[in-house]
Formats: C-alpha cells, sequence, structure tokens
C-alpha cells in the first residue's frame, strides 16, 4: 500500500500518561484481588473469634463429642459433622457415575437434534432453588421412598453382613439416605455439566487417533478421554462436594433434625449447615451461639481440606503419568 | 472390469469401486474407483478441499463418528466391504491403522502410547509386551531417542518425535495398511526427512496410503499417485508416469504448478 500512515510520535509527557495508566490499572486489579484474600481471611477470624467461648470450655474434645443438648449447655460437633460426610459422601456415591453417563453420552453418543434440549435441562435444573428440592424431597419423595424403597432395601439387604445394619430401622422416609439421594440430584446438574465442558476440550484428532488404534467409545473414554481431562473432572466432582457439604435447606426438610448418631441410613440425623439453619433463630447469646459459630468453622475447615485433598490428588495423578 | 485406472504389479489389498462421500447434503467424493496396492506406498494429491482426506477416512471408516456422514459404494479388503454396517469398525481400524497431520500422543507415558493399543487386542505377558514395545519403536526409529525415558509422557516429546511415537504406536498393532494423513505438513524439513525415510522402509511390511500437500513428497516416497480434484479421482497411475508423463491436463497443470 502506498499511502502509510505516519509515525507515531510519541512525547514525553504522553509516555509518562501511559505509565501512570498502566500503574494505576496494576494497583487496581491488584487491590480487586485482595478484597477476596481478605474477605476469606476475615470470614475465618470472625467465625474463630466467636466459637473461642466454646472451644475454651471443651478443647478439642468438641469435635469428638457426641452430645448436643441446648438446655444443658452441653456441645458436641460429632453428630453433624458425621451426618454432613455422610450425606455428602451418599450424594456423591450417587452422582459421580450418574454424571459421567450423563455427559459421556450428551458428548459422545447423543443424536444432534437431542444434544442441545438435553443441555439446557441441565443446566436449567442446576438453577432450580434448593428450597424447591427440600419441598420436593419432603412432600413427594420421602412418602414415596417410604412406601416404595425403604421395605425392599431392607428385605434386600438388611440381612447382608455389615451393610445390613444400614438399612435397619422403621422405613418413614425422612432420614439421613434421603437427604443424601435429595443431595446427589441437586449436585448431578453441576457435575454434569462440569464433565460435558471438560469432556468437549479432548481434542478431535486424539480421540479420532484412540478409535484409529481399534478402540470401542468405552475405550476410549476410559483410556484417553478421562486421563486428559483428569483434573477438570475431578475439578467438577468436588465442586458437587463443596455444594453438598454446604447445602443447608433442602438437607434441613429432609434429614430429620436429630442430634445423634445411628448406624442406620433409614435414622434421622442432622448435618452442621441444617443444624445451623435450625437453631440460629432462637439460640441464646453465650455457649450455643459459640458452639454454632464453632460448627460454622468445622464446615470451613472441612470444605478447605477436601479442596485441598483434591490439589494434592490432581498433583498426584500428574506426576503418575510422567510429566 | 470396472476400470480402476492401471495398477500394474503387486495384488491389489484394497479395492475401491464407485464410492460416493456425503457430508449431509453435499457430495465430497463422486464415483472413485482404484486400487490399492499391497506393500506399496500410494500418494493422494490434490488442492485444498478435494477430497483426498475424505478418502482415506472411509478407509478405516473414521467418518463413522460424525453423524451425517456417510459413504456409499465398495471397498473391498479381503473380500469384505468395509463399508458394510454389519463390519466390525474397531477390528477394521486395528488392522487399517492412522496417524494424523498433528501428532497426538496419548496422555500416558511413551511405553503406554504404544503398549495401549496391542493390549486391547492382544494379552501379553509383560516381558512380550517390552519386546513388541521396543520393536515397534525401533520401526519407528525413535528407540535410540526414547529407550531411556519409557516412562515420560508422551507429550514431553518434540513435535517430530511425537509423530515418530504415533507411527511406533499404529504399527505396535500390526495393521496391515497404514493411512497417514498429511503426517509432516506440521513438522520441520529434519523431522520430515526423517518421516519419509521412515515411510520407506515401512513398505516392506504394511501398505501405505498417504495424503500430502507438498508434491515434491509424494514423488519421492510413493510407487502411486492419484490425484484428485473436486472429490472426483482425475487420474491415477505409477508415480513417475503420472508425474512425467500425465494423461490429464488437470494433472499436468497442477503439478507443474499453474493451479491449486
Amino acid at each position: 500500500m502506498s499511502d502509510m500512515a505516519p509515525p507515531i510520535d510519541l512525547h514525553a509527557s504522553q509516555v509518562r500518561k501511559f505509565n501512570i495508566q498502566d500503574m494505576l490499572f496494576h494497583q487496581v486489579t491488584l487491590v480487586f484481588a485482595f478484597i477476596v484474600l481478605a474477605a476469606l481471611a476475615g470470614i475465618l477470624i470472625s467465625l474463630a473469634i466467636e466459637a473461642l467461648p466454646v472451644l475454651k470450655q471443651t478443647g478439642p474434645a468438641f469435635l469428638w463429642t457426641n452430645v448436643w443438648n441446648v438446655p444443658e449447655e452441653q456441645f458436641g460437633a460429632l453428630s453433624a459433622i458425621y451426618g454432613t460426610v455422610v450425606t455428602s459422601v451418599i450424594a456423591l456415591l450417587i452422582a459421580v457415575p450418574v454424571s459421567f453417563g450423563i455427559a459421556l453420552f450428551l458428548t459422545e453418543t447423543c443424536p444432534v437434534w437431542l444434544r442441545r434440549p438435553l443441555g439446557t435441562a441441565i443446566e436449567l435444573l442446576a438453577g432450580v432453588p434448593s428450597i424447591i428440592y427440600g419441598i420436593w424431597g419432603l412432600f413427594v419423595f420421602a412418602p414415596l421412598f417410604a412406601q416404595h424403597v425403604q421395605p425392599h432395601l431392607q428385605t434386600a439387604l438388611g440381612d447382608v453382613p455389615v451393610i445390613g445394619g444400614w438399612f435397619a430401622g422403621p422405613p418413614i422416609g425422612i432420614g439421613i439416605l434421603t437427604a443424601g439421594i435429595v443431595l446427589s440430584l441437586m449436585v448431578i446438574p453441576f457435575v454434569a455439566s462440569v464433565m460435558r465442558d471438560v469432556f468437549e476440550t479432548v481434542p478431535a484428532p486424539l480421540k479420532e487417533s484412540a478409535y484409529g488404534v481399534g478402540c470401542t467409545t468405552w475405550e476410549v473414554v476410559v483410556n484417553v478421554v478421562l486421563p486428559y481431562t483428569r483434573v477438570g473432572v475431578i475439578g467438577g466432582i468436588m465442586l458437587g462436594l463443596g455444594r453438598a457439604l454446604g447445602e443447608t435447606m433442602a438437607v434441613t426438610f429432609v434429614i430429620g433434625n436429630a442430634n445423634r448418631i445411628v448406624g442406620s441410613l433409614f435414622a434421622p440425623g442432622t448435618s452442621i449447615a441444617s443444624t445451623l439453619a435450625n437453631e440460629f433463630g432462637e439460640a441464646d447469646p453465650g455457649l450455643h451461639i459459640s458452639s454454632l459459630f464453632a460448627l460454622g468453622l468445622v464446615l470451613f475447615v472441612i470444605t478447605f481440606v477436601v479442596l485441598a485433598l483434591s490439589r494434592w490428588l490432581i498433583h498426584r495423578g500428574t506426576v503418575k503419568q510422567g510429566k | 472390469m470396472s476400470a480402476p485406472q492401471q495398477t500394474a504389479d503387486g495384488d491389489a489389498i484394497l479395492e475401491v469401486r464407485d464410492l460416493n462421500f456425503f457430508y449431509g447434503d453435499f457430495r465430497g467424493l463422486t464415483n472413485v474407483s482404484l486400487d490399492i496396492a499391497k506393500s506399496r506406498v500410494t500418494a493422494f494429491i490434490g488442492p485444498s478441499g478435494c477430497g483426498k482426506s475424505t478418502l482415506l477416512r472411509t478407509f478405516n471408516r473414521m467418518y463413522d463418528l460424525y453423524p451425517g456422514q456417510r459413504a456409499e459404494g465398495q471397498i473391498n479388503f479381503h473380500g469384505n466391504n468395509l463399508l458394510d454396517r454389519k463390519q466390525d469398525v474397531n477390528l477394521v481400524r486395528a488392522k487399517i491403522g492412522m496417524v494424523f497431520q498433528k501428532p497426538t500422543p496419548f496422555p500416558m507415558t511413551i511405553y503406554e502410547n504404544i503398549a495401549f493399543g496391542v493390549r486391547l487386542y492382544e494379552k501379553l505377558p509383560k516381558s512380550e509386551m517390552d519386546d513388541r514395545v521396543e520393536w515397534a519403536l525401533r520401526k519407528a526409529a525413535i528407540w535410540e531417542e526414547t529407550k531411556d525415558k519409557l516412562q515420560q509422557s508422551g507429550l514431553s516429546l518434540s513435535g517430530g518425535q511425537q509423530q515418530r511415537l504415533c507411527i511406533a504406536r499404529t504399527i505396535a498393532v500390526k495393521p496391515e495398511i497404514v493411512l497417514l494423513d498429511e503426517p509432516t505438513s506440521a513438522l520441520d524439513p529434519i523431522s520430515t526427512a526423517k518421516i519419509e525415510e521412515l515411510i520407506n522402509e515401512l513398505k516392506d511390511d504394511y501398505t501405505i496410503a498417504i495424503v500430502t500437500h507438498n508434491m515434491q513428497q509424494a514423488a519421492r516416497i510413493s510407487d502411486f499417485t492419484a490425484f484428485m480434484y473436486l472429490g472426483e479421482l482425475v487420474e491415477f497411475g505409477k508415480t513417475d508416469t503420472l508425474f512425467i508423463k500425465p494423461r490429464e491436463k488437470q494433472t499436468e497443470d497442477y503439478i507443474t504448478g499453474r493451479f491449486g
């Protein structure tokens, strides 16, 4: 081209202006980033301060004491921790395989015309407010479960050694198992859509090469798609676990809210989040409030440990893969 | 005979007859008929979009993965029509291996990259598997560079090495035919020369079909060349003849660089 743009003439003042802009931008983004850290630290510190009275009284035994007696002011977190962990584990045991299947179907074998409606439906499911899951769980699912599923589970598995005890007791519908199942439904859309998104990042030529040596779809998924997307898949599962651990309303509706530990999954229990939701409103200042804060702190720590564990898993996998 | 153009010496291992290919409503290949000679290198050349890769991808039914793509006609391999719906595609793909334009090592160690495909069809004890991995890596001329780091990720190799790893992985399964889809277009000249040398050595044991954009490459390494244009096979014959005395005007124009 003949008409070239004239060379840019940068005066010292302009350069300085750019420098200032650049520096300002840098500082502002830095501040934004620090807000996150500050909020995190703030939450942690305030939880710790408020929890201090009860922790002073019980010491670390708060974690493994199985008592929650408000009138006597005796507090221990074990039953709530147990309920939180067990319901979350049940939720993941159900949600991970199902989500994996959904994501696989959507990315590998779904007919094109069905792909979009199905994908959208899953995203919509993720948007349903948790209170709706709670109402549905309490009024629709729990009675059906008590009538048509629990008795069969009991006859089928009740006499099996070790796990038989999990299905003992009256089939009343609400309880730990029901909470776990409702949680799994709430977690599935998240895990499934993350898994679908990461499965879609696998380059087509990579999959074609695996098909090219004669793999079936299943072999391609297990040996190529999963290792390639491992970090994302674990991330998706952890996202689901995080949601399950902290889920409040739906669990409060269906878990039964009994501060005790019973071996049976049919029995009512409680979780950290549901205890908080139930008791914060009418808790008296003093030890009761303090123990609720302590429960919050425990939930915070559990979530943090889960996150750290997943990081470590991812890192170990990377080493094993030979990178 | 339905007039596949001359194949001269050697038996045909693949007989393509009246092959038509469709991407939805678009016809990607029109009435292609030719024979791929056993233990020879057959090159496919032509401008972008002429259907050469499409043709290659019908040989192992790779198009099956994509809804809306279909092939009509016949591709006979040991008396079976590969396009037959009843044909087991996984078995076809084990017998007819493929190497792609970009190197695609699997996300696993170098050793596992090779052993993985073998394990799908054979149960080998550890020592035999070790031998097979070494054999394939030697065959693909990459053993010396990888023998001390078999437990490292396949992704740690350079582009050219990755491509040779992919060739090793393909031949480890002991296919009869190896399909190469522009295997050197993402590589530097030195890696390209190595791959070409490799193709030359492999053709004693394998039948090779290669798609290439590089006419010199086709001239250097192939025994037969097919020139395609707009989804049709324009000319097919011995490489020497096609490059020195092309029958068709279009072929001459393309190889002399007048279009394409």
